[in-house]
């Protein structure tokens, strides 16, 4: 808290007051080490390296084979969802591997990598700019810019057409593109926009064009006067706003410079969309200008090679994959170099291990520092709580208390502390007398509070698993106890010949029954939606399932309405295909059900065994299921023996036994094994035949309704030009088209019977009905949308560890949905049942 | 390539433990001084002492630990204890009334807490309270002001072979306006409350530690927030009761720079380790401090206080953390308590 700022309100030359954050530091700039001498093109190396994780979000997909050729430019791996960017080809040359290699990141992992051999002729592909962009299509534009592989050049490579691509309903105020460039040392954006002002100006309009902002604030550091001055003479009569921030360091941070320009804060855990702020950096605005006027994607970016050890330190315009070891060699870095190699500022840049690790998308600079300028960190003192560390916060922390209760890791107590809200900018690192490593016991703290939450989650997600799980082998007992009844029932009743008619109909009246379900499904729409509501009000963070849930539930009590209003109108019609039945061989379709049932076994020990070499955590689960599969397929074999050995006479009980059979009296009648084992194989082999019959009915249904409606259509048209032209048979075609629409309407309500129908078999069959699979895709979705916007908040921040874990989560979400859709998928092929049926 | 590998930040500033608290050691030069000037060789005498004992003590206790003796040491923060206590005792001290004052300090009240850092008391100020409690009459043994003994005498002293000690004493100016409290004329009789705005000789011993504490802000080594809340607390506390009525109460000037309160405003109540962290806390704590010191000054029994409220306040310094956490960014509200 400095009392002086107080009483300085900040105000810039044109009048806007700007907002002070609490804490913050000078740090020595050493800028001027780089920022003299004009951009250079870079080397163009021998071997490029291209990371397929350069972005923020789910790894590019290769999408060229080793030993392709490819020209400068052209795409090397395409996004692989909705948060993803594509990587091109920096130069010409050969695709030599695809393979993990080093790269810089703070886990020390490999990742997956294109290599690619130059051919030293830099040949470009053909390339499409589009200096008309204002009249395309915004969607078009928005789909350029990802095709470009265009991400954030700043921080955390967010791609930026997710950015840009702002929802309607949220009103941006101010579009802010940070100029502030405030970590010591690093002068990338600074030479830019010294030398390059005008297009970065014209990237800003395109960024200015998809976003609509009410104002647009460029934030520079006063300590950039040269800067300034040519962004305002670009600027000038654009109502682009260049706005001098004092220099303070991390005023450049996303947070902190919101509030310097606007006042407003970004909350815990939000998104700078959520007050009305868009942040884009100068780099990606020079991109776009570059995609605009030439067409060329991201494959160069300006990088800052600075620190006492090169021999010409300066301001480089690279190919992202130059190995850094290049541009050491380039930059005149004598060998071997001993001391601090960075990737990054001093502040928040990462140590190299590795010297071969690429420039990737957001590589802003490369300190080559010896010891003697960044000597080695003095050993840990004791924390003497001079409280040094809170003065300099920016983000208005106590870090000492972070230190204790992260050292002793009480996670609950440094959680309290608002841990999580530490953007790792190193202030207070930098200023405590005892040198005390606090970012780096907050990564661990931060990480391993990510670590137990994801455990939780997990466990959690294995208990409800496993309840479901249970209720459906109960359910699943029930109902096949149910069914069994059933069929005596009807057995007993059909030998007495009054009541065989109404024996044929199988429920009562299908009219009450999906008036019933109809009152039903939309009575739990509502309390679907009260509870996602109460749960969106609690900022609960399973709002969205909820909503989802409410939504497919919704969709359902429509498709009931539907099916009831059609089941009104044809009420005789409806109920003859349900009616037959009886299949003609139980043999046959035991054998048919046997087969089905070990090949089922045979997947699910496959998938089981794939879980577990994977170390999936459903391996338990997936193993435990193909037991089940193997005990029913045992089960129904044991019923084929039994059903060949008593072949003759016939296996279902009620035909051979015109007397009432009572439980004592099938079991004598029958084999010695046991009568449950063997109705069920029955079951399962007549629930199968009909399955099979009913999917090729629906078939034939579906063509005789796309038919009709087809033929209804062209009638129609032909009744209309009829009318026009008024030709003397428009009676005739009048009731044609009646006659058409009447027989497409019988055969859309005989198969949304059978529609309805299978969906009732397979939740029976199951355990799970479309909507419960429907409902899982979109959870799977939701989560990885969280995911994904979770991703972004931790790249903003910068937060290394969560990033991480993120990217992982996100990784398994999208395996999830990917599963879940393709379930459902075969789900809905298995029934027979096609999307649009139920529509 | 010996390449460095560790995690940002990469730089930091020159700021360091030892350097800082060598700074506080050179700060209380100043009033060391003045003291010397106006009571004779008796506290540099002391101050050496203390400062042989306490690294003595340290290094004990630290290799007792089994830690690294070299590397606790230079953090400079035993021998600040020692200054400090060395100057807040009287200069008639015997050797052996530093000797379990310093040892009791460093050992007692911080390494048996776990050492710098840990300890939630100040050390030279339990080592103080401690020796005031079992050897009152040694430790108000103080000198009248100008009638400095020489360093023969000194010495004796130092070596308990003096024999004639106790009529050496003189009252200072807090125990004479103590006595005379409420006679008018008795106090304006007193020589010692003639000074030129406070006691006589105290007041340029507070000056001094004025200056030196100006320094240590000047050098950024401490902030503004715990000395101004201090003497702020403890004069605006005065400053009605002496408008009330000015023989039974004294001045806010007579209060700010007589006894301990700069020395207890800029060296011992700035004390990082046992103040409260967060920047309201130390507001609160350090005013607290000065309306403790004067209640206690006006109404209780000691003449002179900093030693009790900075331990009181001391122990009420998690409680005031408790309260008054910043509102972090992107918070409504600051949070309440630990979690
Ligand atoms: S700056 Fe360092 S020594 Fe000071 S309180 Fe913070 S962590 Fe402790
Ligand atoms: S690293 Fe975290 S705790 Fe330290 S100053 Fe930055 S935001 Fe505050």
């Amino acid at each position: 808290m400095s009392l002086l700022s107080l009483f300085r309100p900040a105000r810039t030359e044109s009048g806007r007051k700007l907002h002070d954050f609490h804490g913050g530091i000078h740090p020595p700039q050493r800028k001027t080490l780089s920022s003299e001498a004009p951009i250079r093109p870079g080397p163009l190396s021998a071997t490029l390296v291209l990371p397929l994780n350069m972005h923020l979000g789910a790894p590019a997909l290769p999408c060229v084979q080793v030993g392709d050729r490819v020209l400068k430019g052209q795409i090397l791996a395409e996004a692989s969802g909705p948060v993803s960017a594509p990587v091109h080809a920096p130069t010409s040359g050969v695709v030599r591997a695809i393979e993990p290699r080093p790269i810089q990141h703070p886990s020390g992992l490999d990742a997956l990598c294109v290599v690619l051999d130059s051919d030293g002729e830099d040949r470009w592909t053909a390339l499409t700019p589009c200096p008309d962009y204002r009249d395309m299509p915004r969607a078009e534009l928005v789909a350029r810019i990802r095709d470009a592989g265009i991400a954030g050049l700043g921080g955390a490579g967010f791609p930026t057409a997710v950015k840009v691509n702002v929802r309607d309903s949220q009103r941006i105020e101010q579009l802010i593109i940070n100029a502030v460039e405030c970590e010591p040392y690093i002068t990338a954006d600074d030479r830019l926009m010294r030398e390059r002002a005008e297009g970065v100006i014209a990237g800003i309009q395109v960024l200015q064009h998809l976003v609509q902002p009410m104002e647009t604030l460029v934030g520079i550091e006063d300590n950039k006067p040269e800067a300034i001055a040519a962004m305002r003479a670009a600027a000038a009569g654009t109502g682009i706003e260049i706005v001098t921030v004092p220099t303070k360091y991390p005023s450049g941070g996303e947070k902190q410079l919101i509030r310097v320009l606007t006042g407003k804060e970004v909350r815990s855990g939000g998104l700078p969309a959520d007050v009305g702020v868009v942040c884009h950096n100068t780099g990606t605005a020079w991109a776009l200008h570059r995609l605009v006027t030439t067409g060329e994607p991201l494959i160069s970016r300006i990088t800052t090679l600075t620190g006492t050890a090169f021999a010409e330190p300066g301001n480089v315009e690279v190919l992202i994959g130059t190995p850094v070891a290049d541009l050491l060699a380039f930059g005149g870095v004598p060998q071997p170099h001993t001391g601090r190699l960075i990737m990054g500022g001093p502040m928040m840049g990462f140590s190299i291990e590795n010297p071969l690790a690429p420039v990737v998308k957001t590589t802003n600079c490369i300190i080559a520092a010896p010891l003697s300028e960044l000597p080695e960190p003095e050993p840990e003192q004791p924390c003497i709580r001079c409280g040094a560390c809170a003065e300099v916060c920016p983000a208005d922390l106590l870090p000492q208390q972070l230190y204790w209760y992260s050292k002793a890791s009480e996670f609950d107590r440094a959680q309290h502390y608002n841990l999580m809200d530490c953007i790792e900018c190193g202030a207070c690192a930098y200023v405590c007398p005892s040198h005390i490593p606090l970012v780096q016991y907050y990564r661990y703290a931060k990480g391993a509070i990510r670590q137990q939450a994801a455990e939780h989650q997990k466990a959690d997600r294995a208990r409800e698993r496993f309840e479901a799980r249970t209720a459906r082998i109960e359910r699943e007992k029930a109902e096949k106890e149910a069914k069994r009844q059933a069929r005596l029932e009807a057995n007993r009743q059909k030998s007495s010949p009054a009541t065989s008619v109404a024996a044929a109909t199988p429920a009562a009246d299908p009219v009450a029954d999906l008036k019933k379900a109809v009152g039903e499904a939309s009575s739990a729409y509502k309390a679907a939606v009260k509870i996602a509501k109460e749960a969106e009000e609690q900022g609960a963070d399973n709002a969205a399932d909820l909503r989802a849930e409410a939504d497919q539930l919704k969709a359902r009590a429509d498709e009931l309405k539907i099916a009831l209003r059609d089941a009104k109108a044809n009420a005789p019609a409806a109920v003859a295909p349900t009616a037959q039945a009886a299949p003609a061989d139980p043999v046959a379709d035991l054998k048919k059900a046997v087969g089905e049932a070990s090949s089922a076994y045979k997947a699910a020990v496959k998938a089981a065994k794939e879980a577990e070499e994977q170390g999936a955590d459903n391996a338990a689960d997936l193993r435990a299921e193909a037991d089940q599969l193997k005990a029913r397929a045992d089960e129904l074999k044991i019923a084929l023996r039994d059903a060949k050995a008593s072949a003759p006479a016939p296996t279902r009980p009620a035909p051979a036994s015109p007397a009432p059979a009572a439980p004592p009296a099938v079991s004598l009648s029958t084999a010695p094994e046991s009568p449950t084992a063997q109705a069920n194989a029955e079951d399962e082999a007549s629930a199968e035949a009909e399955r099979a019959k009913r999917a090729q009915r629906m078939k034939a249904l579906k063509t005789a309704f796309n038919m009709s409606h087809k033929q209804w259509k062209e009638a129609s048209a032909a009744l209309e030009r009829a009318e026009r032209d008024g030709l003397p048979d428009v009676d005739t075609h009048r009731a044609r088209v009646d006659k058409l629409k009447k027989k497409a309407d019988l055969a859309k309500a005989q198969l949304n019977e059978l529609v309805e129908a299978a969906k009732a078999d397979m939740k029976a069959s199951t355990g799970t009905d479309l909507k419960t699979l429907k409902l899982q895709a979109a959870r799977a979705e939701s989560t990885v949308r969280e995911k994904t916007a979770a991703l972004a908040t931790a790249r903003e921040a910068g937060d290394e560890e969560r990033i991480n874990v993120l990217q992982q989560e996100l990784a398994a979400a999208e395996q999830q949905a990917l599963e879940t859709a393709r379930t459902l998928k075969q789900a809905v092929a298995e029934q027979g049942l096609s999307d649009g049926d139920d529509a | 390539m010996a390449l460095l590998h560790v995690t940002s930040p990469h730089a930091t500033s020159s700021q360091r433990t030892g350097a800082l608290m060598r700074q506080v050691m050179l700060a209380t030069l100043p009033g060391l001084a003045v003291l010397t000037w106006l009571f004779g060789w008796g506290t540099v005498i002391n101050v050496i002492w203390a400062m042989l004992i306490a690294a003595a003590a340290e290094a004990a206790v630290l290799k007792a630990r089994g830690k690294p003796v070299g590397l606790y040491l230079r953090d400079n923060s035993a021998l600040v204890t020692a200054v400090l206590l060395a100057l807040a005792i009287p200069p008639t001290a015997p050797w052996w009334l530093t000797l379990i004052g310093v040892g009791s300090a460093i050992i007692l009240a911080k390494q048996l807490y776990g050492g710098l850092g840990m300890n939630p008391f100040n050390p030279a100020m339990v080592g103080y309270v401690l020796l005031l409690i079992s050897f009152p009459v040694e430790m108000t043994r103080w000198l009248a002001p100008g009638a400095a003994p020489d360093l023969a005498t000194s010495w004796q002293l130092f070596l308990d072979r003096y024999p004639g000690a106790d009529a050496l004493t003189g009252a200072t100016p807090l125990d004479s306006f103590r006595t005379w409290a409420g006679d008018a004329s008795a106090l304006a009789a007193e020589p010692i409350l003639q000074g030129r705005f406070a006691g006589l000789g105290w007041e340029w011993v507070n000056v001094a530690f004025l200056a030196g504490g100006l320094y240590l802000l000047w050098r950024r080594i401490i902030t503004w927030h715990i000395p101004v809340a201090f003497l702020a607390g403890l004069g605006l506390c005065a400053l009605p009761f002496w408008l009330y009525d000015p023989v039974r109460f004294a001045s806010p000037l007579f209060h700010l720079f007589s006894g301990a309160a700069m020395f207890g405003a800029f060296f011992i109540a700035t004390d990082p380790v046992s103040a409260a962290t967060s920047r309201w806390g130390r507001l609160i704590y350090a005013a607290l401090i000065g309306v403790l010191i004067w209640v206690i000054r006006s109404l209780g029994g000691y003449p002179d206080a900093v030693a009790f409220a900075v331990l009181l306040l001391n122990l009420a310094a998690p409680t005031i953390d408790y309260y008054t956490q910043p509102r972090t960014y992107g918070h409504d509200k600051p949070k309440r308590g630990t979690g």
